[in-house]
């Protein structure tokens, strides 16, 4: 068993510690136990189930420091990881950006573990792939899906007397529906900390209803278009600009938050006032561990708040260069959002293009954050309040930084998952303007 | 997918569970092979006696070193190891993988029986059990990487004085930024199976690059430009220049060696132009793409799509499905591209990414075509997928990115063979009117069955009559796949034959990364339509 609780952990790094000789030393603990199954027509292709441990080791002499990990926990074993990473700190070049650690913190309890995800089973697994592929046969469709559950531990601790412990499971599933012309494909993902939400049958039952919607697809022009995009759609569109939060990288001059002519957009309106970004740790959605691998707290935080840039993050080094407090990076984002249904914003639309998914994005120019992608898995032309026939699918480029400029409305915030980093977000579906298609494609 | 990290010089992430360990300890041997072979009988024979009807092992040991630079500084050193076993196994006609990092008779035997008993759990809901193209066991054999220099042995400051010498310059030359970085992996990978096969081997690869980046303080704006470095299946001689290496042209690129000093400082000239480059006028062009862009198109339009498992629906839930069904590959007359467009997949290339003794299923690998003239001849299969498209015998494309990974169908390095008849690139340049000349990979992106796709670049030359005029910015083309393979209509000769490659490639469920190399000899593609990328913000 690879996950420790508090109290081992907590020797162990102790343990680990008292061989030190450097005049800093950290050791951090990571434990895993995970379990996967993957699907393709209607059958289980591949699944595995994978443990694994871990201690890394960092020393500090001055600015050197070396860092060494070992995966056996006997005493000669711990010892022996402690001298390397001192051995290799005294080799290491003098690091002009080295900070001190953190002497100790209080942190409180996450709410990230839940003892169900982490009960779970092979069995467990290939029966909520059963539900899924019953449901895509019923529908006359093919299944590809794939589900992963995952328990993981951290520890950290320093001599400087700082110790944290953090617990959390998490289940991903995500279904892909098709059927047997090719013609018709749909999607659906869903992300927890408790796998007793995840409802396997009814996620693909939202895919199959995507697929058989999507047959007969009609192309129109691409142009600029009022949108309406689904959770899982704004989930991955927006995840290029949640990792640019950064206060460096700004003042440097080199992402979309740098300020032309210098500094960064702090204290700027940058979007539409219906847009508020946050982090907090303890929302019951998608909560997140209390603290970093830094040993900082992690407290309830806007990045965006009402269109205006409130908060970057500021590394512990940029910090003390730049005369400020330092601002860990989010450990979770949440999007606010608005009251309204998906289908009352497709009854408000005059004329639109409602976005099941998004694909394949990539940065085109980090100076303004142009993406280009793809839409995928349902894409429906709205006309008069109706969603009136499946669309083919388009090529885009446009940037979340104008695309939130765009906001009309936004709907109620849902836990998704990025659909390539499958990280979990808690965001709305949006409705918005002038969103830029530049082709067509004609996937399926 | 090509990269699936979002910044070109991020921190590697590493393997879940690597350890960092000291120089002197990566080059000590890892278990010896008489050991590995008696653990690997322990699994399959617990395997078997647990029901399975086949089982394959792989003890590995996973050596990454890492050294990230920006400026006058090292940002990271990690040497790192990741030793473990997975175990794979067909029991009542279903797969089962497990893997643990407890390489004892005890946790092998015990990880033999995990996946066994996850096989069973997963029989129920089979629709067919699996089918193995059958496969002799070779009994015990090796091969490795011809490597002439271990880059693990080549001491780690010499390492770190190339890559500060490569920001000195970049700095020197007026770059506000530069980030450099080596990258080195070795992989030591002990397959048996119940076939009678006990192969060991060692393989190396290496990713030198660096990323200069120039700001305009005017107007805010700035410009990057990457290494024209390839990553490589060769050790650091890659890093010693010769002057046949070097293809010499409006910006030196490189063959098998790799002048590094000499890169950074035209990549600084480079981006200095860059900023004051005039911004495309969009429209029609014909396009002339050096390998060392065109590979990552050759990667994602025809490697990607010719994928079996692809073909076949396995990848719908991810990466996506392919437009090349096998209707089209049957009715033998499935036009591609044009009669130019000849693509070889090869796993033996010497100095690529993919090349292997064999694959990580037990087979042999070799190399075979995949598009003869413009035609679609063939595809890319594994052991339990041969039978589907008539072949005896695996093709030999089964990889997996570490022993905590379960084993599947990834690419072997696929190539646009040089042109047959005589042609310099100047003298292709010559014959273009209303040209883009695209040297460097850059922004990529195409749907989920390889129809529409869209690629940057580094650099991007305007040609009018036959002539470079100027360098250009704000580029990128969007086309439909077989469109744009039809409309190749020169190839330059094997003269002008160089690789390129993803260090980086992802597939899967859960996500795994492969390595692989695409060759190609300067190309020219008519009429492609090209966008202006220039926005603005705020």
């Amino acid at each position: 068993m690879s996950i420790f609780s508090k109290e081992e952990a907590q020797k162990l790094l102790k343990k680990a510690l008292s061989y030190s000789k450097a005049e800093e030393c950290e050791v951090a603990l990571n434990g895993s136990e995970s379990g996967n199954i993957r699907y393709a027509r209607n059958a289980v292709s591949t699944a595995g189930e994978i443990s694994r441990m871990s201690l890394v080791v960092s020393s500090s002499f001055g600015k050197k420091t070396g860092t060494a990990s070992i995966d056996e926990f006997d005493d000669a074993s711990l010892e022996k990881v402690v001298r390397r990473s001192e051995e290799l700190a005294q080799l290491a070049p003098e690091n002009p950006e080295h900070m001190p650690l953190l002497g100790p913190q209080e942190f409180p309890e996450s709410i990230t573990f839940v003892p169900a995800t982490a009960a779970i089973t092979p069995d467990t697994r290939a029966e909520a792939v059963a539900k899924s592929i019953q449901v895509s046969k019923d529908a006359k469709l093919q299944a590809a899906g794939y589900l992963e559950n995952s328990t993981n531990c951290v520890a950290i601790m320093n001599s400087k007397g700082l110790f944290a412990y953090n617990k959390d499971t998490d289940v991903v599933f995500s279904i892909t529906t098709r059927n047997e012309e090719g013609t018709g494909s749909g999607y659906a993902a869903r992300g927890f900390n408790d796998v007793s939400k995840l409802d396997t049958f009814s996620a693909t039952r939202v895919a199959a209803g995507k697929a058989n919607g999507s047959v007969g697809a009609r192309a129109i022009e691409p142009g600029k278009y009022t949108v309406i995009l689904e959770p899982v759609a704004v989930a991955y569109m927006l995840e290029n600009m949640f990792f640019g939060l950064d206060a460096r990288n700004a003042d440097e001059g080199r992402i979309f938050m740098s300020k032309p002519g210098g500094g960064n957009r702090l204290g700027e309106q940058l979007m539409d006032q219906k847009v508020t970004i946050y982090s907090d740790p303890f929302h019951p959605e998608l909560p997140s561990s209390t603290w970093n691998r830094e040993g900082q707290l992690l407290t309830k935080r806007n990045w965006i708040e009402k269109g205006v840039v409130k908060n970057l993050s500021y590394s512990r080094y940029w910090a003390s260069k730049k005369g400020v407090d330092p601002v860990p990076g989010p450990g979770n984002i949440i999007m606010e959002g608005g009251t309204e249904s998906l289908e009352e914003m497709i009854k408000s639309t005059e004329k639109g293009v409602l976005v099941s998914r998004l694909w394949y994005i990539r940065m085109v120019d980090p100076q303004t954050l142009l993406l280009t992608g793809l839409t995928r898995d349902g894409t429906f032309y709205i006309e008069n309040g109706e969603i009136k026939f499946p669309v083919k699918n388009f090529r885009f480029n446009e940037s979340p930084v104008i695309m939130l400029n765009n906001v009309e409305t936004l709907g109620r915030p849902e836990r998704s998952i990025s659909v390539e980093s499958y990280r979990s977000y808690l965001v709305p579906a949006m409705k918005v303007r002038d969103f830029t298609f530049t082709s067509l494609s004609d996937a399926v | 997918m090509a990269g699936m990290g979002l910044g070109a010089l991020a921190l590697p992430k590493l393997p879940f569970g690597s350890r960092f360990i000291d120089e002197a300890e990566a080059l000590q041997g890892g278990m010896d092979v008489a050991t590995q072979k008696g653990l690997a009988d322990v699994a399959l024979n617990t395997a078997r006696s647990g029901g399975a009807t086949y089982a394959d092992v792989r003890i590995g040991r996973y050596l990454n070193q890492f050294v990230i630079t920006r400026e006058n500084r090292v940002q990271a050193i990690a040497n790192t190891e990741s030793f473990g076993v997975g175990i794979r196994v067909i029991a009542n006609g279903s797969w089962g993988f497990a893997a643990t990092n407890d390489v004892t008779q005890d946790g092998v035997a015990r990880t033999a029986a995990k996946a066994v008993a996850v096989a069973k759990a997963n029989a129920k809901i089979i629709t067919e059990p699996v089918q193995l193209a059958p496969q002799k066991g070779y009994g015990e054999v090796s091969w490795k990487t011809p490597i002439a220099k271990n880059v693990f042995e080549v001491p780690l400051k010499e390492k770190i004085d190339l890559l500060l010498q490569v920001n000195g310059a970049a700095m020197t030359g007026g770059a506000s930024f530069v980030n450099s970085a080596l990258l080195a992996i070795n992989e030591q990978k002990y397959f048996a199976s119940t076939d009678g096969s006990y192969i060991d081997q060692d393989i190396h690869r290496l990713y030198p690059n660096f990323n200069v980046t120039k700001i305009d303080k005017a107007s805010g704006k700035f410009q990057t430009r990457r290494s024209l470095s390839s990553p490589v299946g060769m050790g650091y001689e890659y890093l010693t220049p010769t002057p046949e290496s070097k293809v010499t042209g409006i910006v030196t690129r490189y063959k098998d060696r790799y002048d590094i000093l000499e890169d950074v400082k035209n990549a600084t000239a480079d981006v200095a132009q860059k900023i004051t480059a005039k911004s495309v006028e969009p429209g029609k062009y014909d396009l002339v793409l050096d390998p060392s862009h065109l590979w990552l198109t050759i990667h994602e339009s025809v490697a990607h799509p010719t994928e079996l498992d692809r073909v076949l629906g396995y990848e719908a839930n991810y990466a996506g499905t392919s437009f090349l069904t096998l209707d089209k590959w049957k009715s033998g007359n499935f036009h591609f591209g044009s009669k130019l467009m000849n693509i070889v997949a090869d796993k033996l290339q010497p100095g690529s990414l993919g090349a292997v003794g064999y694959d990580d299923e037990g087979v042999r690998c070799g190399k075979w075509d995949l598009v003869k003239d413009g035609v679609l001849v063939n595809y890319q299969a594994i052991r339990d997928q041969a039978h589907i498209i008539g072949l005896k015998a695996s093709q030999g494309c089964c990889y997996a990115q570490s022993w905590a990974d379960v084993q599947f169908q990834r690419m072997p390095n696929v190539s646009l063979q040089p042109g047959k008849e005589r042609l310099s690139v100047d003298e292709m340049i010559k014959n273009v009117q209303k040209g883009i000349y695209i040297i460097g990979d850059g922004s990529f992106s195409i749907d989920q069955q390889r129809y529409n796709f869209q690629f940057g670049g580094q650099t991007f030359y305007e040609i009018k009559d036959g002539k470079i005029v100027g360098m250009l910015k704000d580029v990128a083309y969007q086309a439909t796949n077989q469109e744009f393979w039809n409309s190749l209509v020169a190839v330059a000769d094997e003269r002008d034959y160089r690789l390129g490659g993803a260090f980086n490639d992802g597939k899967g469920q859960p996500g795994q990364s492969n390595a692989v190399s695409h060759g190609s000899a300067t190309s020219r593609f008519n009429g492609v339509n090209v966008i202006n990328t220039a926005r603005k913000i705020g």
